[in-house]
């Protein structure tokens, strides 16, 4: 679970870890204000399955794409990347392009997130 | 190039995969770890241990600034609590550690205990061994926030910090057996809050009480802190290295030191084998469920139904 760029507000990022932790999933939380390079250096060293960016500070048309194309050129591009935060609604067909595996907007229900991840994130294999 | 080979020459990817293999106890894991022994003992490995919220994951990244200033590599093994009801955890040690993952000499890695009690889980003592064999010169292992009584950390470290802040009780506290008998430095951090000299004077009378023990010996000192405001680092890693040098002072002290070590890690590890191998089939035998419903309608007593099936089950002879 990861705040990328310029963006102070973690209560959402920390519910949504907690509800994956509620769920059984073993959540490693980066903090507030990462770099894209930051966040991909951090999801190699712990080697996730998936990496959550939360952002509701506007920049997530740069900081989302920027995360999905530094995995690929890490060669981990097998780890799958999701949003959530505020976002104007045309964007989100843009990100999803961007190799942004699904964005979750302000209402979701916690159980549709957690079962968004059950249901389609494999846990890699060696 | 071969797993082994992989993470000797440093690889990340490798040994990040291989850690998770560890904690997710993939059998061919054991089997790199077997190759891979030739290739440890050579890191020092620093155990920082204390309460919940006293800093020590500050205390670490502040460790990790001062060893890069002296060109160490670093790994970091930071372990955080699994919740008991969902298997879960949040592992946010990172946090305090962020500015150094663009640093190629720092490899950190959060762990979860899993369920294992102790303060550090068997696959934390084996990734001790990854981040070793990877060429680490340094090692700090952050455990979980401890209580009393759980110092496995001693067995793997070679020098064991123990972090505490002011007011965390009175001096009946230091009377007390357990943790606090097995640090080589003790750290009073946050030493800018009210109490910081009583707990001082709480754990030095602590120590001298114990005179004898360290009469020939390494006497642990006290050191204030301030993490947050980097004070205070440089003199704990100055007393870390005292420490090393003390251990590597005389061959005998050394080898004793060592025979410990290897005595009760690998007891240690045969009992983590038979847990996981004996005792995991045990508990989902249709015995074990008679007998547990025998004890609950009153039937028998839960000593001897203990006694029955384990001398049924590991009898000599018997798996």
């Amino acid at each position: 679970m990861a705040k990328p760029g310029l963006d102070g507000h973690d209560r959402g990022a920390r519910i949504i870890a907690r509800a994956y932790r509620d769920a059984g999933f073993e959540v490693v939380y980066s903090g507030l204000h990462q770099t894209p390079e930051e966040i991909v250096q951090a999801a190699i060293q712990e080697d996730v399955d998936m990496i959550g960016l939360s952002s509701l500070a506007g920049a997530h048309m740069y900081l989302f794409p920027r995360v999905v194309e530094l995995l690929k050129e890490k060669n981990a591009n097998d780890i799958v990347v999701c949003g959530g935060g505020i976002f104007p609604e045309e964007d989100i067909p843009q990100l999803k392009k961007a190799g942004i595996k699904e964005i979750f907007t302000p209402g979701t229900p916690l159980t549709e997130v957690v079962k968004w991840v059950e249901e389609h994130v494999e846990p890699r294999s060696s | 190039m071969s797993i082994t080979d992989k993470i000797v020459a440093g690889d990340i990817r490798a040994v990040a995969r291989l850690i998770r293999d560890i904690d997710d106890m993939v059998p061919e894991a054991r089997e790199v770890l077997k190759d891979l022994y030739p290739f440890t003992g050579r890191a020092y490995v620093v155990g920082i241990t204390g309460a919940p919220g006293v800093g020590k994951s500050t205390l670490v990244d502040q460790m990790v600034t001062h060893l890069r200033k002296a060109e160490k590599t670093v790994g970091v093994l930071a372990v955080d609590p699994t919740s008991p009801f969902s298997g879960g955890a949040i592992l946010g040690d990172r946090v305090r550690m962020q500015r150094h993952s663009m640093d190629e000499g720092v490899f950190i890695r959060s762990m979860a205990t899993r369920g294992y009690f102790g303060g550090l889980t068997q696959s934390t003592k084996s990734a001790i061994d990854v981040l070793d064999a990877m060429g680490k010169d340094y090692i700090l292992v952050e455990t979980v926030g401890v209580g009393q009584d759980e110092i496995d950390i001693v067995r793997s470290a070679d020098t064991t910090l123990i972090v505490l802040i002011p007011g965390m009780g009175d001096d009946i506290q230091a009377l007390k057996a357990g943790i606090l008998e097995v640090g080589d430095i003790f750290v009073i951090n946050k030493a800018d809050r009210e109490g910081a000299d009583r707990t001082v004077s709480d754990i030095r009378l602590m120590i001298e009480m114990d005179e004898k023990r360290y009469e020939n010996g390494w006497k642990p000192p006290i050191l204030t802190a301030q993490a947050v405001f980097d004070k205070g680092i440089r003199e704990i890693l100055d007393e870390v290295e005292k420490h090393a040098t003390y251990l590597r002072s005389s061959t005998e002290r050394q080898s004793g030191i060592k025979y410990e070590k290897v005595r009760s890690e690998l007891s240690e590890m045969i009992k983590d084998k038979i847990v996981r191998d004996v005792l995991s089939d045990l508990i989902q035998s249709e015995e074990f469920e008679d007998a547990v419903q025998l004890v609950l309608q009153r039937k028998l007593d839960p000593y001897t139904a203990c006694d029955n099936i384990v001398s049924k089950k590991l009898k000599p002879g018997n798996k």
